[in-house]
């Protein structure tokens, strides 16, 4: 410091003065990027896009007192044949937990993530099971009647980044349909028109993949049924 | 690799390139006191902060001047945010669930508190569960702004110690820091948060809503949908390359980056200011052709690394596709549908070259080569664009070795932008560059060798050498992404990573601005037939060996031992 003050002896900085301006430059600017800042764009969002501000929420149809059953944007578990399935999901103890995001982090070598874990009560997952990819895949040509000659969709025996992806892929839907067809009794041209509205082409025709809404498809589903 | 991938890159560079120009001009008012169209709205408010703090904005700082200023900043917002986040539990904008109620652990607090304070934003937490709306908005949000701020600062001061002609001073860093704030981040932020929401970002203070999901039974018969003020925090992590998610998926969580259309605007926000700095720098040291070669390198560099990582996960796993998985899909583990494996790679990339740290993908669970390009980014010195302010002044400590370099090579003293290269400079350029490898090396040596690094590792064999080393380089490096397998919320790892962080951070900084004060106080001399030229191809081949070398040959053996091991036991069919 000694250097300092010899540059200028008009007004030397001790640390004292500058901890204390660094004291009022903190609150004053904490004042406004973190009050006025996110406040204004709290108001903006609410009188704009209120609906999006607020979680995209979705109600069901003609439900009960038209109870929240999720967000257009989060994937949520389904296992019925009539429904379309989801991606699998490492969110949370039991899939698809908005409040216990993630995935796997499993690496391309882990045991785990391709064999996958049975519940062994002495074994190292101390009774834990979890799906591999390679159970995955059995599961998946099962539920679809697939042959095996038929390559299956990566979407749909991979865990997603935030393990509520609310997409499938489209190629994953095209093979789930005739399975969702046969538990609803329903037409299979009907069906494919249906998925093909939920079906949401590249962003501006080139950003990002083709993808099916989960969600919204299901919804769509059970509204047709309801209406008839 | 398809085509609709090769045009969404060229798109990118395009509009990188478009981007550059005005970003540059319009940074050149910001930093030396221009007028701005926004004068009429905000000097009220400038003034207002300097009258209060009793700053003369119009004083000049010498260098220790303005490193103790950065220093007692930082150490004020981060003992604020320390505070606050022990305290969580009794301040207001507390939201179920019960979780956020609680205050953190004094340890996961000042990891968390150095993490922010650094621009690291690395994360032994998860937001959606451990943070109170007032510790996101506040506690947080507050470093997204002033560490970035501060880190554009140190770089302005070395452009002007390199540009200025026998002077003391290389700016005052608190006009920096207030100038930064509100001419540059906050009237970016404010229009760019209302566009997240208009693609689903929530801006929420409401509490968390549980769903009754369509199918659900038993232990899922609920969803607990979080919210918070999300919006506006995203945009400044994004534009500060700060890189902490409001939620533990970051950028992969649907709230936070909705759809390919914001996902393509976020990872133009990453680069954005710090290749309008590379080109506020060429204006401002009148040296046009010489920014432009730097620019240039970072593009190749970047785009070297974009198309590696790209082809990595487009080729995928061949243990999954023995198992009858789709080889045309390409590695979809840790990614989501509406991205890809062309925008998860490409925003790999940019997050890790540029000390952002923000993720839309999962980093573990990327194929081992993939996750060498990452993790390489990283150790490179986080130069290629690099964060805001930090990449540039970190870009330019490789410029001034590789004149030394060039000097020895010739038998001349070396001389940059008419500034005489002399020893006390190529030392601290040398310092902070090998404080970097000194620092991830040592403290990954420490944790591969005891119980409490490999205690905690999400994953066997080659890849946890790869996450011990992807957690310190990100640490040291202030990148903030992670091999998230790795378990960091325990003392020894939250205690060793706060430490790396501010290392990282602080003993880079400091020999910065001691180089930024000697150059300012040497004469300019006009350059004559012996000065080495630092514009075009020569001069950027240079730079671009001197950058991979250092960066190659420090990380080699640890990078063979990790990712690159892996490769080949992957193709071997071997799991851990």
């Amino acid at each position: 410091m000694m250097l300092s003050t010899a540059l200028s002896p008009a007004q030397p900085a001790s640390w004292v003065g500058n901890v204390r301006v660094a004291a009022v430059v903190t609150v004053l600017l904490a004042g406004i990027v973190c009050g006025a800042y996110p406040l204004a764009v709290w108001g903006l969002a609410q009188l704009l896009f209120p609906w999006r501000a607020n979680g995209s929420l979705m109600r069901a149809a003609g439900g009960e007192a038209m109870a929240i059953v999720g967000s257009e944007l989060l994937g949520q578990g389904f296992v019925e044949p009539r429904y379309f399935h989801p991606r699998p999901s490492g969110a949370g103890d039991f899939g698809h937990d908005p409040a216990s995001s993630g995935g796997t982090n499993l690496g391309p070598t882990s045991a785990r993530l391709i064999s996958g874990l049975t519940g062994d009560a002495a074994g190292p997952g101390r009774g834990e099971s979890f799906a591999g990819v390679a159970a995955l895949v059995v599961r998946y040509r099962r539920e679809n009647e697939l042959a095996a000659s038929i390559a299956v969709p990566a979407d749909a025996v991979t865990r997603s980044a935030s393990g509520v992806d609310p997409h499938i892929s489209v190629r994953n839907a095209r093979l789930q349909a005739p399975r969702v067809a046969r538990a609803r009794g329903m037409d299979r041209i009907e069906l494919e028109r249906l998925v093909a509205a939920h079906t949401q082409g590249r962003d501006l025709g080139f950003l990002g993949e083709p993808r099916v809404n989960v969600l919204t498809l299901n919804l769509a589903l059970d509204a047709r049924e309801r209406h008839r | 690799m398809t085509f609709i991938g090769f045009l969404q890159l060229a798109l990118f560079v395009a509009l990188l390139t478009a981007l550059t120009r005005p970003l540059g001009a319009y940074l050149g008012r910001v930093l030396d006191g221009g007028a701005t169209p926004l004068d009429r709205l905000l000097r009220p408010l400038e003034r207002l902060i300097y009258r209060s703090a009793a700053i003369d904005p119009a004083r000049e700082q010498s260098w220790p001047e303005y490193a103790s200023a950065l220093l007692a900043l930082s150490l004020v917002t981060l003992l604020f945010t320390y505070a606050l986040l022990r305290l969580q539990d009794v301040l207001p904008l507390n939201p179920s669930p019960d979780a956020l109620g609680t205050p953190l652990t004094p340890d996961l607090a000042f990891n968390t508190a150095a993490s922010f304070t650094t621009n690291t934003n690395w994360q032994s937490y998860s937001g959606e569960d451990t943070m109170s709306y007032l510790s996101q908005m506040v506690a947080l949000s507050l470093h997204n702004f002033l560490s970035a701020a501060a880190g554009i600062a140190v770089a302005a001061a070395l452009v002007r110690g390199i540009t200025r002609d026998r002077s003391r001073g290389i700016g005052n860093f608190w006009v920096d820091v207030v100038r930064i704030t509100l001419y540059l981040l906050l009237p970016l932020s404010l229009p760019y948060a209302l566009f997240l929401v208009s693609q689903g970002t929530i801006q929420s203070f409401g509490e968390y809503v549980t769903a009754a999901p369509l199918e659900g039974h038993g232990a899922a018969a609920t969803q607990l949908i979080p919210r918070g003020p999300m919006a506006s925090q995203v945009a400044i992590k994004m534009l500060g390359t700060n890189g902490g998610g409001f939620t533990g998926a970051n950028a992969a969580f649907p709230f936070e980056n909705p759809s390919p259309l914001t996902n393509f605007v976020q990872m133009l926000s990453i680069f954005a200011i710090s290749s309008g700095l590379i080109h506020y720098f060429g204006c401002t040291a009148r040296a046009r052709a010489h920014a432009w070669t730097l620019w240039a390198v970072c593009l190749v560099l970047f785009l070297a690394g974009a198309t590696a990582l790209w082809w990595a996960e487009a080729a995928g796993n061949p243990q999954f596709h023995a198992l009858g998985v789709d080889p045309a899909d390409g590695n979809l583990e840790g990614k989501e549908v509406r991205f890809g494996v062309f925008s998860s790679a490409l925003f790999a990339t940019l997050t890790t070259d540029a000390s952002c740290g923000a993720v839309n993908a999962m980093h573990d669970s990327l194929t081992p080569l993939g996750g060498l390009v990452a993790l390489f980014n990283i150790q490179a010195g986080g130069v290629i664009f690099g964060g805001v302010g930090v990449g540039l002044y970190g870009l330019l400590l490789f410029v001034i070795l590789a004149i030394f370099i060039a000097g020895l090579m010739v038998g001349r003293t070396p001389e940059y932008l008419g500034k005489k290269i002399e020893a006390f400079d190529v030392k601290m350029a040398t310092l902070a560059i090998l404080v970097t490898a000194f620092g991830i090396l040592g403290f990954s040596g420490w944790a591969a060798a005891s119980t409490w690094g490999t205690s905690q590792l999400g994953n066997a064999g080659p890849h946890g050498l790869t996450e011990i080393l992807y957690a310190f380089s990100s640490a040291v490096g202030n990148n903030g992404s992670a091999f998230a397998g790795l378990r960091t919320s325990t003392p020894w790892w939250n205690l060793t990573l706060g430490l790396a962080m501010l290392f990282g951070r602080f003993f880079v900084i400091v020999p910065v601005l001691a180089l930024a004060g000697s150059l300012a106080g040497k004469k300019r001399v006009p350059s004559g037939a012996g000065t080495f030229p630092t514009a075009g191809l020569t001069f950027g081949i240079l730079l671009a060996g001197v950058i991979i070398i250092v960066g190659a040959l420090t990380f080699v053996p640890a990078l063979v031992l990790g990712p690159a091991e892996e490769h080949f036991l992957m193709h071997a069919g071997r799991q851990f």
